[in-house]
Parts: C-alpha cells; sequence; structure tokens
C-alpha cells in the first residue's frame, strides 16, 4: 500500500510537526529521536520524549540531525527485550538502525509491536568526534546544501560515503530527504505500511507525487558504490595485514560493544574462558619465544566476523568509537559483504527471512564438504 | 622449516556417532594412517563454534578437520547442516582476508562404517597440509 503524503514545510520543520502532532492526539506515548542536552545544546543524545514542546523549532529534540551518537537498533533492543511498550511508540531511526533493529528482531532480541518507525534517505552522518569539537553545528548548512543536490559532504564518515543502502527498509513512514532540491520549502513522506498510514490520517497534505528511487537517489548510489570499491581495495589482507591493522588495537572491546549485532550480554572474550592461565603464557612463551600482551587481538576480530559478519548492517559505530583509529567497519563490511553474498542475504531486508546461520537447506554447499 | 620430519599437527573435531567411531574402527582393523590428527570427540559436527577452529589455528595447529554425518544422517537430524553452513561463512573470511587457514581446513562427511575412507580422508588432508607446510601463525608474536 505505498502512499506518499506532500506537506508545504520544509522537511526539518514537517518531521517536527508530525512528531509534535503524534505526541499531541496521544496516537504515540512517546518519540525516541536524538536530542540536544545540556544548557549549550552541545551534547546530542537519544531520548525518549513524551513532551510535544521538544518538537517545537526551539525544542531540545532535533530528529533529523546527521549524527549517531548509538545504534538506534541496539536502543530499541534494549527497551523493548523483556516486552513491547503498552502504547504506540515512534523512533526517528537511519536506515541502518532500522537494519540493525530488523536483525535483533530475529535473534529474538527485540520487538517491533507497538513501536511506528520512521526513516529517511540517508546522506550520511558526521563522525562522533564532530559532536564534540563544534565541527557537527559548522557543517550543518554545507550538510543539507548537498543532502539537495543528492551529494554527500566529504566530511561525512567514510563509511556513509561507501554505504548503499542508504533507502531505508522496513519503514513505516519515510522521510524523503536526498536529491529533493525544495528540501526547505516542501517535504515528502512516503507511507509504506497500513501501521504507518493509521498515523499520518489526519495530517494535512497533498496527494502522491514522485517515486523515492528518484534520479538523484540512483545516481548517489553509483557514486557511493565506486567509492566502497575504491575502500575496499585499500583494505590489508592476509595475517601480516591483519596484524598491521590491528597493531594498535588497545583490546578495549568498544567496537563490540557500540555493535548492535553483538548482543550477547557476556561476550566470549570477555569471559572467564579469555582468561589464561599461567600454563597458556607459559607454554606460548616456549613455543614462540614472546607474546604480545594482551593476547587475542587478531583471534578477538576473527571470531567476532565469525560470529556477526553474517548480520552486520555496516553502520560505522565500531570505527567510530575506535580509540586507535582502526577502520574497522571497512574491514567488517568487506568481510561481510562476501558472507552475505554467499547466502544471498541482506540483513534487514525482510523480517520473515531467517539468518542463514539459523536455518540450512538439504541441498547446497556441496562444494564445502569434501 | 623445510625439514623432512614435518609431521603436520591436525586437530580434529569428530562427531561422537560417526566419525569417531569410524577412528576407533579404523584403529581397531590396524589400518596403516599418518599419526598426524589430535581427536577432539564432540557431540556433533554441528556443536563445533567457529571459535573452536580458530582457537586451534591460534594455539598451533597446521590443519583443523571438522568431520561428521552425511547429510540425512545427523542423529540430531540437522546439525551437520548447520556445521556445513558455519563451516561455509569461515570459509568465505579466510578467502577475502587472504589467510592460509583457507587451505589447511576442511569439512568431511565419514559415517561410522566408513573406517577407510576417514583412512582416506586423513591421508588426503595431511598431503594437503604437508603441502602447505607449518603454519606460519604458529610463529607469530603478535595474534
Amino acid at each position: 500500500m505505498p502512499d506518499a503524503r506532500v506537506i508545504n514545510k520544509g522537511a526539518e520543520e514537517a518531521t517536527r510537526e508530525l512528531l509534535r502532532s503524534l505526541l499531541e492526539s496521544g496516537q504515540v506515548s512517546a518519540v525516541l529521536a536524538l536530542g540536544r542536552t545540556g544548557s549549550g545544546g552541545e551534547g546530542v543524545a537519544y531520548f525518549l520524549f513524551t513532551d510535544p514542546a521538544a518538537f517545537e523549532a526551539d525544542g531540545a529534540a532535533c530528529p533529523l540531525l546527521p549524527f549517531m551518537p548509538a545504534n538506534a537498533g541496539g536502543l530499541l533492543s534494549r527497551l523493548t527485550l523483556q516486552g513491547p511498550p503498552s502504547e504506540p511508540v515512534a523512533a526517528v531511526v537511519k536506515p541502518c538502525e532500522l537494519r540493525a533493529l530488523i536483525e535483533l528482531v530475529k535473534l529474538n532480541q527485540c520487538s517491533l509491536d507497538n513501536i511506528l518507525l520512521i526513516s529517511s534517505t540517508c546522506s550520511g552522518v558526521y563522525p562522533l568526534d564532530a559532536g564534540v569539537d563544534g565541527a557537527l553545528g559548522k557543517n550543518l548548512p554545507g550538510y543539507w546544501e548537498a543532502v539537495k543536490r543528492g551529494e554527500l559532504d566529504e566530511d561525512v564518515r567514510p563509511t556513509c560515503r561507501a554505504c548503499v543502502n542508504f533507502v531505508p527498509e522496513n519503514a513505516d513512514i519515510t522521510i524523503a530527504l536526498l536529491g529533493e532540491a525544495d528540501l526547505d520549502t516542501r517535504c515528502t513522506l512516503h507511507v509504506n505500511t497500513e501501521k504507518g498510514a493509521a498515523f499520518v490520517e489526519d495530517l494535512e497534505g497533498t496527494a502522491p507525487s514522485g517515486e523515492l528511487e528518484s534520479e538523484p537517489v540512483q545516481r548517489a548510489l553509483g557514486q557511493r558504490e565506486a567509492f566502497r570499491e575504491e575502500l575496499f581495495a585499500g583494505v590489508e589482507v592476509g595475517m601480516q595485514g591483519l596484524i598491521r591493522t590491528f597493531g594498535r588495537c588497545i583490546g578495549c572491546h568498544a567496537c563490540k560493544t557500540v555493535c548492535p549485532i553483538c548482543y550477547c550480554r557476556l561476550c566470549h572474550f570477555d569471559s572467564q574462558d579469555s582468561e589464561h592461565p599461567p600454563e597458556f603464557y607459559e607454554g606460548e612463551l616456549d613455543r614462540k619465544g614472546g607474546l604480545r600482551v594482551p593476547p587475542d587481538t587478531v583471534f578477538f576480530q576473527l571470531g567476532r566476523m565469525a560470529h556477526m559478519s553474517i548480520s552486520c548492517v555496516g553502520c560505522g559505530m565500531c570505527t567510530d568509537v575506535c580509540p586507535a583509529d582502526i577502520p574497522l567497519s571497512t574491514l567488517f563490511a568487506k568481510v561481510a559483504a562476501s558472507a552475505q553474498a554467499l547466502f544471498e542475504y541482506r540483513p534487514g531486508r525482510d523480517v520473515a527471512e531467517e539468518i542463514p546461520l539459523r536455518t540450512f537447506e538439504e541441498e547446497e554447499l556441496a562444494q564445502v564438504a569434501t | 622449516m623445510e625439514n623432512q620430519a614435518f609431521t603436520p599437527r591436525i586437530v580434529g573435531f569428530l562427531c561422537n556417532w560417526c566419525t569417531y567411531a569410524a577412528a576407533d574402527s579404523a584403529g581397531v582393523s590396524r589400518f596403516k594412517m599418518p599419526p598426524s590428527v589430535m581427536v577432539v570427540r564432540v557431540m556433533c559436527s554441528g556443536r563445533v563454534d567457529p571459535l573452536f577452529v580458530l582457537t586451534a589455528f591460534f594455539s598451533g595447529a597446521d590443519g583443523v578437520l571438522i568431520s561428521g554425518c552425511w547429510p540425512g544422517q545427523c542423529h540430531y537430524q540437522k546439525g551437520n547442516l548447520h556445521a556445513r553452513r558455519r563451516t561455509a561463512l569461515l570459509k568465505s573470511i579466510f578467502d577475502t582476508l587472504d589467510l592460509e587457514m583457507a587451505d589447511r581446513f576442511r569439512l568431511s562427511w565419514v559415517s561410522a562404517s566408513e573406517a577407510p575412507r576417514f583412512v582416506q580422508v586423513v591421508k588426503e588432508f595431511t598431503d594437503q597440509v604437508e603441502q602447505a607446510g607449518p603454519s606460519s601463525i604458529c610463529d607469530e608474536l603478535f595474534l
């Protein structure tokens, strides 16, 4: 039931108004969206807003800010793990966050009941650093100019510049942003589901016009595919390549902590199983004549790949938080691309589609077993 | 390291219900085979987490063999079919990252009655790993 609604207001204003009216009318009990923290509004974090005033022009909420302090898919998993909310909650998320959410639903870590998913065609987000050093504010005008042209600001994260899944799937409502030249005066909401339609019934706006898969979107896809190839070509491979890449890893496991797909409460690599007895160290020393401490750096990353790459949504949080500036998400995206191609799987595509490692076909992969 | 007496150290994760019995039977029947496989008995090839394989390699194995029941014969109906998908995924990771583990990793189906096939698998795989030489992972100080 694809439907669309054109509102004669700027995208930012229209989005705020939609969310405000949803709260005012009681159609949703809360909205999960980005908001500014502190008196000066320096910090940005996800919030559950219940006060419609937050979505006034000078309110704390900033739902379309190109910034990702956490993967909202993981946050929604935390909120709904024990059960869905009793009343509808709207969530404004980016396409990669939406994909993570869908994967977490498949992994029984999350519920979509009573969650209204609002997403937008994504033009990337700025690195976390930009939110700390003030670059985010300075960059914003340029960002939106680039969005209108259907291009990417050069300062958004490389992961985003290489992302080819920037049109959200499975959103109840999609806000068209990328390549919309009249972004400041007009906003198109694409209503994709019955669930979404129920929430925009009262919204003033004109009938549909234009497709989400517009010409600028196609052009952006081409550019991002090219950049993706470029990034992938730069990945150092081989054991020596991995050792060079992870040589500066400090073993903080932050990449795993922020990863929405790494949902295990206790990771193998943080567990007792990874606490080695003295015999282990002595054995390693006898065998090799030396040992990097703490050990298990490449092992940790390969183990993580084996466990989560099939569902890796390429959100780039791992690179964002790495204190040693290791380009993790490029490496993971490359590995994930071939792993997912093996099973013709795309994470976040369809909530009814099983994760390949949880299912099988009787006749397949004959070449794997010899 | 190209010395004459290189016997690969292969860690074999063998299914209790089939390959483990085949290996036992091969021993009882006094079939000749290279003494290269160190056996880890598992209840099903589906029990083998990719981390087991990586642990073996990082602990100095020159090769890793996972062996279980033929498709359709799993004691638990489908464990081996899960193992096959996991193996395919792990191989894909090794291939993408151009890691030498790709040539040192094998999944084989050997039923309980196939002691000669077990011997053949061990011979073939030992040859293959011998060709590849000692795993260089063993010498890495940084892992």
